[in-house]
Parts: structure tokens; C-alpha cells; sequence
């Protein structure tokens, strides 16, 4: 049993490296893809203090829009650009009709909120898109398809799917411009501003509807580019809005304000589902991913609650 | 910037009644459910002075200070603001017109240093088309430097070089205090709204803080309403004084007149209502 646990895994790590390296892979693709629907979360965290229980549903509600506009015989970059606008609505609308009449009230409330909005969302898309999964348009957006497989040796070989790659390099990207345009601009210290105080922001001139507007269009984007890419992956339909939930685990273990945070939490998850899986998940029959996240966000809360990169928490008496 | 002016020097200053009116208060009534916090209170702010407003706790002192603010809105009464009256407005609107305030529970972002948080007091005065900032950093960044430039100079004027890149969550309370005057100051204001600038420090931090004051007043003439319950700071400070007791307003006049009132001595004291 012990030979099992700790002796094993790592003699067949080192006997089939390729299968090893495969494993890794899948583990950082499926990483990148949480860190992106993190990071939909960790945005709105940061500029309302609120865990937006809506971000899955979102995530759906722009993989419907796009695929709905293209069925429709739009084409699919007319589509895409369209898609945007919509989520530029929404986030106006959210802003207007939600967020607005709650300024200053409990995070608590602001939390129930997001939970209603997901429902209403449920309730719209299905109203409007039917219940039923749809393929994503990946090739029409030039998305690549196919793989590559690159021999190591006599070894054997490791596959690399096109679409992962892509994915890998656009999350990468749309990472790397948040994270700057959020540190570094005047709207970003003005979000963060909003995050620890609305008074004190409303009180130096920072309209708090300006920045709730952006932030939620920001992660209405971030939820266009995650549907894209799960849909690719699997198909879009409603289920998806479950699938976004793992960033739960990525979010405690990088922490809520931290977008470094949501990269390298996605990582660690993605990477500890795929190896756990492969080589310890055996041991108890198997079917360890769905819940080895959380396992793992629960131990990590017991030493570090504030996550990774979280601000540290400092309480005054 | 950096001259001392001692609190003895009050005399010097231009007599009182001179001055245009820069915020006029008339007929103000302000309740919430059935409380009334403030009742009927009229009062003026002139430009160039220091204008406090005191009295015991519960008074309306600080409802009084949102209400100027934006934060609350009076049923009854109207604002006058240089000259124009006033609608409904929003506390970033009061912002874009050129009233800053700190708040009596200090109201920073903890999280952010006090650089930032002095920064963050120049929104307003930094371009308004963020899509500049997305697309393109140029004329984002140079603004950034111009404006850090202004931010230098008040972090210079307050004597906080040390603090610049701590976060305030972790700064006592005093310096605070000063970083939260910092940002209010970063926002050029004409009307500057202290909720008691002085609480919770002792006497030296709070000769500092009248030092800054002064100054504030003196070498910007920026126009100052003031909350504080420190009697002897009230009195050296400030130009006229405005005392309130249970939302009404009982006493106006410069501070040794207020000082004399019977009414003024009875609500201190505490005489049956």
C-alpha cells in the first residue's frame, strides 16, 4: 500500500516520461482555462469586494450569443464583434439595474444579487437560445484544429492538440493586458480605490458607476474568451456554468484580488487534477479530478487563508 | 511649502465679513424614519476661512458635513453652492465642483500605499477618455508623471516621505489621518471638509495637524469646515464657529462670542431639555 502511494507514481513517471509529459500538458492547458474563468471572477472582486456567482452563467450566456448570432447567418466575425456589444449591454444593464440601487449595502447583499442575475440569466438564455448544446464555431473564427505530435526519442511521443495551444496563448494574453491595464492606468487605481472603500471613492470624485460598468464589461469579455475556448474544447450548453465553479478552488488558493494569483492557482489545480488523476487516482477506483481541487483549496485554507497572493489580511483591535 | 506658522499667529487674519459667500446652507431639514438629525439649520461658509462646527455628540455634525457632501440628501431646504442653487447631486459630482472631505473613521484604501491613495485624489483631475489608457500608454503615461510630480509635492508638504510606498492598512492611526488630508489635498478642492481631522491623536500629532491646517488655509486659500471636539483647537483655529444640540443650531459667531453663550455652556454642561 505505502509502495502504492509514495513509491510507484514517481518509478512510473521516470520509466514513461512521454506519457508524464503528456500528463503535464493536459494539466496546464486545463490550468490556463481555469485561470481564465478566474480571473472573470477575481475582476469584479476587486472593484465590488462581491464573488460573482453570475461569472459561469456569463461565461454561457456569451458562448450562446455568439453561436446563436452565427446559425443565424451572421458571419462569425461580425458575430464575434457583435457578441461584444451584447456583453457591453449587459454590463450596463447589470450596472444599472443591479448594482446601482445597492452602493454601499453589505457584500452579503451584493452577493444575493449576483446569485438572482445568474438565474434571471438561466432563465433569459434559454428563453431565447433553447436548452440544448451547441457546437462552437472554432474553425470559423480561425481557431486552429488538428494536433501535432512531437517524438521524444525512442520514448514515444507527446500530442499536442492546436486548440489548446490557442488557448494556452490567449489566456496568456488577455492575462498579461489585464494585468497591466489594471495596475499600472488611472482606472485601474480607481478600481481598486472602489474595491476598499466606496465612500472614501465617491468622496475623491471616482464614479463608482463608471467603474462597475467597465469591470463588468471586462469580465464579460473575459467570459466571451472562456466560453470560446471551453465550447471549443466540449460543447456550449448550460453545463459549462458548473465547469466554472473550479475556479472556486483556483480563487482560494491564489487569492480573490490577485490576478497573478488566478494564473498560477489555475496551474496548480490544473496540474494536481491531471497528475492526482493519472497516478494516485487508481487507488481509489478512479474519478478523483472532480473533487481533488477542493480538497486541495481546503488544506490550503487552513494554512494560508488569504491565498497565495492575497492581501494580507491585518486585523486591528 | 514648508514654512512654519505657529498657532498664535490667528490675529493676522483679514477680518471676516468681508468675504463672498462660497456655500450657503438655508432652512435645512434632514431625518431619517423618524429621527431628525437635523432641523431647520441655515448656515454659511465664506470663502478663505476656516469655518468649524461643533457640539456635544449626536449633534448632526457630521450629518450636516454629508449633506454638503452629497451623501445625504435633505428633505427640506436648499444648498447654494458659489451662487447657484443646487439640485440632487451625487458625492462625485460635489467632487467635480471642488469639495473634498475626509471622514471621521478614516476612510483610505487600506490596501493601496500612500501614493496611491494620494494619486487616487487626482482622478478627477487626470483625463477623462480612459480608452487612451487601454489602447495606447503615451499620453496616459505622461499625464501619470505630472501629476505624480503634484502628489511629490504634497507628500513633501505633509512631512510623510517615509510612508510613501507603505500600505496605509498598516500605518497608525495619526499618520492616517494625514495621508487621508494628503488625498483630499491632491484634489485641489475650494472647500475642504475635515470630520475630525484631530480625533484619537495626542498633542503633538494634533499641533501637526493644526500646523497643516493653517497652512492649507493660508498658503492655498482653501476654504475649510471643520468637525472637531477639541475645544482648544476649535478656538485657535478657526474664523467662526457654528454649534449645533440635537440637530438644531444654537450659537454662530466668531469663537469668543460662541464661547460666552449661555446656550453654548448649557448644551456642553447638559441642562434638562
Amino acid at each position: 500500500m505505502l509502495y502504492d502511494i509514495f513509491i510507484d507514481p514517481f518509478v512510473q513517471m521516470y520509466q514513461m516520461p512521454d506519457f508524464f509529459l503528456q500528463v503535464l500538458w493536459e494539466g496546464f492547458v486545463a490550468g490556463i482555462l481555469y485561470a481564465l474563468i478566474a480571473l472573470g471572477f477575481v475582476l469584479i472582486f476587486k472593484a465590488s469586494g462581491v464573488f460573482n456567482f453570475a461569472q459561469g452563467i456569463m461565461v454561457v450566456f456569451a458562448g450562446l450569443t455568439l453561436v446563436g448570432l452565427y446559425e443565424n447567418g451572421v458571419p462569425a466575425f461580425v458575430a464575434l464583434a457583435l457578441t461584444i456589444v451584447v456583453m457591453g449591454i449587459l454590463a450596463y444593464g447589470i450596472e444599472r439595474v443591479v448594482m446601482r440601487p445597492l452602493v454601499n449595502q453589505p457584500d452579503i447583499i451584493l452577493l444575493m444579487a449576483t446569485i438572482g442575475l445568474t438565474y434571471f440569466l438561466i432563465g433569459f438564455g434559454e428563453f431565447i437560445f433553447g436548452g440544448e448544446p451547441k457546437r462552437m464555431i472554432a474553425e470559423e473564427l480561425w481557431l486552429p484544429t488538428g494536433s501535432t505530435a512531437i517524438e521524444m526519442g525512442e520514448r514515444g511521443l507527446i500530442i499536442l492538440q492546436h486548440i489548446d495551444i490557442a488557448a494556452a496563448v490567449i489566456a496568456i494574453i488577455m492575462v498579461t493586458a489585464l494585468g497591466i491595464f489594471f495596475n499600472k492606468t488611472r482606472i485601474g487605481r480607481a478600481l481598486r480605490a472602489v474595491a476598499d472603500d466606496h465612500q472614501a471613492a465617491l468622496s475623491v470624485g471616482i464614479s463608482l458607476n463608471q467603474i462597475w460598468a467597465i469591470v463588468w464589461f471586462a469580465a464579460g469579455l473575459v467570459a466571451l474568451a472562456t466560453g470560446i475556448m471551453w465550447g471549443a474544447r466540449s460543447d456550449v450548453s448550460f453545463a459549462l456554468e458548473i465547469v466554472a465553479f473550479k475556479a472556486l478552488p483556483v480563487l482560494i488558493l491564489g487569492g480573490f484580488t490577485s490576478i497573478p494569483g488566478a494564473i498560477i492557482g489555475g496551474l496548480i489545480i490544473g496540474f494536481g487534477e491531471k497528475i492526482g488523476e493519472l497516478y494516485w487516482g487508481g487507488l481509489v477506483g478512479g474519478g478523483i479530478e472532480s473533487w481533488l481541487a477542493y480538497i486541495i483549496a481546503l488544506i490550503f485554507l487552513l494554512f494560508r487563508p488569504q491565498g497565495l497572493f492575497g492581501e494580507k489580511i491585518i486585523e486591528r483591535v | 511649502m514648508n514654512a512654519i506658522v505657529t498657532n498664535n499667529d490667528m490675529t493676522a487674519t483679514a477680518p471676516v465679513t468681508e468675504r463672498e459667500v462660497l456655500l450657503k446652507v438655508d432652512n435645512v431639514s434632514l431625518s431619517f424614519g423618524g429621527v431628525k438629525a437635523i432641523t431647520d439649520i441655515s448656515l454659511d461658509i465664506q470663502k478663505g476661512e476656516i469655518r468649524a462646527i461643533i457640539g456635544p455628540n449626536g449633534a448632526g455634525k457630521t450629518s450636516m458635513l454629508n449633506v454638503i457632501n452629497g451623501f445625504y440628501h435633505p428633505q427640506e431646504g436648499t444648498i447654494t453652492w458659489r451662487g447657484e442653487v443646487r439640485r440632487k447631486m451625487k458625492p462625485y459630482e460635489a467632487a467635480t465642483q471642488g469639495i473634498a472631505r475626509t471622514f471621521q473613521n478614516v476612510a483610505l484604501f487600506k490596501g493601496m500605499t500612500t501614493l496611491d491613495n494620494i494619486m487616487s485624489g487626482r482622478s478627477l483631475k487626470m483625463n477623462k477618455n480612459f480608452f487612451w489608457q487601454m489602447l495606447w500608454r503615451g499620453p496616459a503615461e505622461q499625464e501619470e508623471i505630472e501629476h505624480r510630480r503634484k502628489v511629490e509635492d504634497i507628500i513633501d508638504f505633509l512631512e510623510i516621505q517615509a510612508i510613501r510606498k507603505t500600505p496605509v492598512g498598516r500605518l497608525p492611526y495619526g499618520l492616517q489621518k494625514r495621508v487621508e488630508l494628503g488625498r483630499a489635498l491632491a484634489m485641489e478642492p475650494e472647500l475642504l471638509l475635515l470630520d475630525e481631522p484631530m480625533a484619537g491623536m495626542n498633542l503633538e500629532e494634533k499641533e501637526d495637524m493644526s500646523r497643516f491646517i493653517l497652512d492649507v488655509n493660508q498658503e492655498f486659500g482653501t476654504t475649510i469646515a471643520l468637525i472637531e471636539h477639541d475645544m482648544g483647537v476649535v478656538m485657535d483655529l478657526s474664523d467662526r464657529v457654528v454649534v449645533l444640540d440635537y440637530g438644531k443650531k444654537i450659537a454662530d459667531g466668531p469663537p469668543e462670542e460662541v464661547q460666552a453663550s449661555q446656550a453654548v455652556i448649557d448644551a456642553y454642561l447638559g441642562v434638562s431639555h
